[in-house]
């Protein structure tokens, strides 16, 4: 009876360690003051109406901005625990961590990073930008957009899920290889929660792609061809269509891993003919494309940067294109190179690391683009440039590791050491991490209407360069000298421990810069009226269609679509006169609760399926089938804002906007708060609420 | 002139959609080609145990086949008829479908069901393993279009065929077509592969 209400779940599921107590004593502090906030400021009806059910692409951005952000501290925090156990754990000594907990904690870690941090900032700047760069209204489906980020925050709750019941993750590494990965072996729910978290965040992501594509492909501006589309939207095209193409793989993937453990199918056991090297197969025609999926739009952003930074479009606009083309083409054709000693021989091996060295070339023609680009253009070093050039320093030596790991002998080598590790972070933090930041100084002024500040910004972004250099530069000098990677132990007599414990320092100065990160944003804020951005919404002197609307961009983002002539759309606007404006009728989708909803369903069932609530899975299976014949079948999902609506929109708006200065005056950085003004403004606030007994009044 | 634009506008939106639904079958289609490798690769793993060859009924799969490929040419008639507006037509061509495909279903279940009954179950082995899952995956998509299929009728007969139901009843049909591909695929490489 017990068994068909709860499933496997008993009380020995909640959390009775220091970790699983501490997080899940996290999560409900949280919740509680976040709805005590809301509830004092009645905000819930404005965040459901405004936030939550909106399938404005803009505010779905910003919450995949936002999300990404939160995991980024809780994948950050798991990086210290790893490397503080490692600064510790040699010789006599053996950490504070036990090998079990380790292996869950870089487990988490690297899906964590990969899905829910790169994975978040990617798609929220897909979602602000794109419409706006290719002078769209909304997208193609705005249904499926807001179902694939809350199928992405399902997978979110089902990653941090184990803290509250069943104390476990999984402890096979981000991949889960079988048959390690299989009942035999991991017999706790923990390679459950990371096949259904995967599985729903996996849909979500599909679902987006999809719809990005449609997007893109369907619904440009006038004019705007193929080939004058910006290179960020290439970028995304790019790696939207490897989306479509890898992100099945992987359902499909995870399915059959779930099969093998629920029902006890032979796809991958050691038993019954199963063949566990087919998973790795698998899992890796859809891993090594995955990370390409990441760079090729923080290549377009890096793009789109660098021309508007050195004042000149960008070098060989068509080799740039190619270049992201031939990208995403080799990256469907190198997976194997990560099992090179698999065994599989020297034919394939070969094969295999000719093509992997073969997308270097692409990959270098464009950053040859983007030198050339800068060469005899008129740089600004503000900091998005300052990013691209961090990028560039950090992704060279990520690349080049790369090529090495890509012949066969030299891998075998450096197969599972802390080189590969410190290859893979050198492209994934200097190339897709670094991209979003360098996104994030570029596009904040366009997201809010104010710029960030500059100052803390400079400060961030040197504490990440020198961290990122003595947390990884050791790495690299490890792996050489034997260091194998997820190492919970080592011997005293290899005197790695100085190194190690340099890694963890490199860690702590990362943390700082974090840490920066979120005082530049904090101080932005508060200094919102001297950063306000005055040049109606081009504050860099911009060149693409975003930069043509307004900071923030209305809800419609143009009030009439733009005819399209070049490459460098605004860029060759802003030098014609401006017509006269006209309005015109506009058609806007409604608001929608119906991805909230099936994503709640969909997270149910997750969880029912990891803890076998056979109930709970068919109640939220038939929910959610209703709940899409329902919406399908409705016929009710658009709404039409009359023109002179819009007419008076827009005459607000004008009314309200600065005045017009021009774009160079303000740029006088020196007056951008500083660290220490800002600790003064702060603690001046928390003194003032306590003396004057503020929060009686709450 | 509002009206135009209006219809202009939904025939834009109906070309974008038709064109995302297009590509959600690609990806479909992509999960059924890691089912087809992952038998491809683990068919010969019978671990002893009988092979496809002594365990399939070759007239059972021509059968089954036989059933699908007609139920593919009813639901073109079906459009057929829906494009010319002949509500009693439609409905009458996609009961036929609907009925073909369910006979579909029933034989793919009896043949599971006599399997299973000979001991021969998807934990036997790695070749069972991934012939059911495999095979199963299509049959869960039959269920599927059929519940579709059944609802679509209902609201058919409820609110007859505007244009939002035309592309509503062709990404349907689209849909069956899709899994008719993907059976001749099973029934070439899963059954006539194991005679071969």
């Amino acid at each position: 009876m017990k068994e068909l209400l709860v499933g496997k779940l008993t009380w020995d599921s909640l959390p009775h360690e220091w970790t699983t107590i501490g997080g899940t004593f996290t999560i409900i502090l949280t919740g509680i003051i976040l709805s005590v906030v809301l509830t004092r400021t009645k905000r819930w009806k404005w965040l459901w109406k405004e936030w939550l059910t909106s399938v404005d692409p803009k505010k779905i951005g910003i919450m995949y901005f936002i999300a990404g952000g939160v995991m980024l501290l809780r994948g950050g925090l798991d990086a210290l625990m790893i490397w503080l156990q490692q600064a510790l754990s040699s010789g006599d000594s053996q950490g504070y961590l036990s090998a079990q907990h380790f292996q869950e904690i870089f487990t988490a870690h690297g899906n964590i990073m990969v899905f829910f941090v790169a994975m978040a900032f990617i798609f929220g700047l897909i979602n602000y930008i794109v419409p706006l760069q290719i002078g769209a209204r909304d997208l193609a489906s705005p249904l499926m957009n807001t179902l694939g980020f809350w199928l992405f925050i399902g997978g979110i709750i089902m990653v941090n899920m184990f803290f509250v019941f069943g104390g476990e993750y999984a402890a096979t590494g981000w991949l889960a290889v079988a048959p390690l990965s299989g009942k035999e072996f991991s017999p706790g729910v923990g390679v459950d929660y990371w096949i259904w978290s995967l599985m729903i965040s996996g849909v979500g992501t599909t679902l987006g792609a999809i719809n990005f594509i449609m997007t893109i492909l369907k619904m440009r501006a006038p004019g705007m061809t193929l080939f004058k589309m910006p290179l960020f939207t290439w970028g995304s095209l790019c790696s939207m269509m490897m989306a479509v193409t890898v992100f099945p793989l992987l359902t499909a993937t995870l399915f059959l891993v779930y099969f093998d453990r629920a029902l006890g199918t032979h796809f991958f056991t050691t038993i019954g003919g199963g063949d566990p090297m087919m998973y790795t197969n698998l899992i890796w025609m859809w891993g090594h494309p995955e990370v390409y999926v990441l760079i090729l739009p923080a290549f377009g952003v890096f793009s789109e940067v660098v021309s508007t930074f050195s004042r000149k479009s960008i070098a060989s606009y068509k080799s740039a294109v190619f270049g992201m083309i031939g990208v995403s083409a080799f990256a469907l054709s190198v997976w194997l190179h990560h099992f090179f000693t698999m065994g599989a021989g020297a034919d394939v091996n070969a094969f295999f690391g000719v093509m992997t060295m073969v997308i270097a070339i692409p990959t270098s023609v464009l950053v040859f683009n983007w030198i050339a680009t800068m060469y005899k253009g008129r740089i600004r070093f503000e900091t998005p440039m300052l990013w691209f050039l961090g990028f560039v320093a950090v992704f060279a030596i990520g690349g080049i590791s790369g090529v090495m790991l890509a012949v066969p002998p030299i891998n075998f080598q450096m197969h599972n050491s802390l080189f590969l590790v410190a290859h893979f972070h050198s492209t994934v933090i200097g190339g897709v991490l670094f991209g979003v930041f360098c996104a994030l100084s570029y596009w904040f002024p366009k997201f809010t209407g104010f710029r960030l500040n500059e100052r803390l910004g400079r400060y961030a972004f040197w504490c990440w360069i020198v961290g990122f250099c003595m947390s990884f530069i050791p790495m690299y000098v490890l792996g050489f000298m034997g260091a194998s990677r997820r190492l919970n132990h080592y011997d005293s007599s290899t005197g790695w421990q100085p190194l190690f414990i340099l890694m963890l320092i490199g860690g702590i100065v990362i943390a700082v810069g974090v840490a920066l990160q979120l005082a530049q944003i904090l101080a932005s804020f508060i200094q919102k009226k001297r950063l306000l951005d005055t040049t109606g919404g081009d504050p860099w002197d911009g060149r693409s269609l975003e930069w043509s609307t307004p900071s923030p961009p209305p809800f419609y983002n143009f009030v009439t679509i733009p005819k399209i002539t070049s490459s460098d759309a605004y860029w060759e606007m802003k030098k014609q006169i401006l017509p006269k404006r006209s309005y015109e009728d506009i058609h806007m989708p409604k608001s929608t609760g119906v991805g909230i909803y099936i994503s709640i369903f969909a997270t149910l069932a997750s969880f029912a399926f990891v803890w076998d609530i056979i109930w709970l899975i068919v109640v939220s299976l038939i929910a959610i089938i209703v709940i899409f014949v329902i919406r399908g079948f409705s016929e009710d999902s658009e709404y039409i804002i009359p023109a002179h609506e819009v007419q008076r929109l827009e005459e607000a708006r004008i009314a309200k906007a600065p005045i017009a200065t021009n774009a160079h005056e303000n740029n006088s950085s020196e007056e951008d708060m500083g660290l220490r003004e800002l600790i003064m403004v702060v603690y001046r606030f928390v003194m003032d609420i306590i003396k004057n007994k503020r929060w009686k009044k709450w | 002139m509002v009206e135009q634009a209006i219809s202009h506008h939904e025939a834009e939106a109906n070309d974008r959609v038709m064109f995302g639904f297009w590509i959600y079958l690609m990806t479909d289609l992509l999960m059924f080609a890691v089912l087809f490798a992952v038998y491809a690769v683990l068919h010969r793993n019978t671990v002893g145990g009988e092979s496809g060859h002594e365990l399939f009924s070759l007239p059972l799969a021509l059968s089954g086949t036989l059933l699908l490929l007609t139920s593919s040419f009813t639901v073109g008639i079906a459009m057929i008829a829906a494009r010319r507006g002949n509500k009693t037509q439609t409905l009458l061509w996609f009961g036929v479908t609907f009925a073909l495909g369910l006979a579909f279903l029933c034989l793919e279940l009896w043949e599971f069901s006599t399997l299973i009954g000979e001991g021969q179950t998807m934990q036997t082995n790695a070749f069972l393993s991934s012939f059911f899952v495999l095979l199963g995956t299509h049959g869960l998509h039959i269920i599927f279009g059929l519940l579709w299929m059944g609802i679509t009728m209902g609201y058919i007969i409820k609110r007859g065929l505007n244009s939002n139901m035309l592309r509503k009843l062709a990404m349907l049909s689209l849909f069956w077509h899709f899994l008719d591909i993907v059976w001749i695929f099973i029934f070439t490489i899963v059954y006539l592969g194991a005679f071969v």
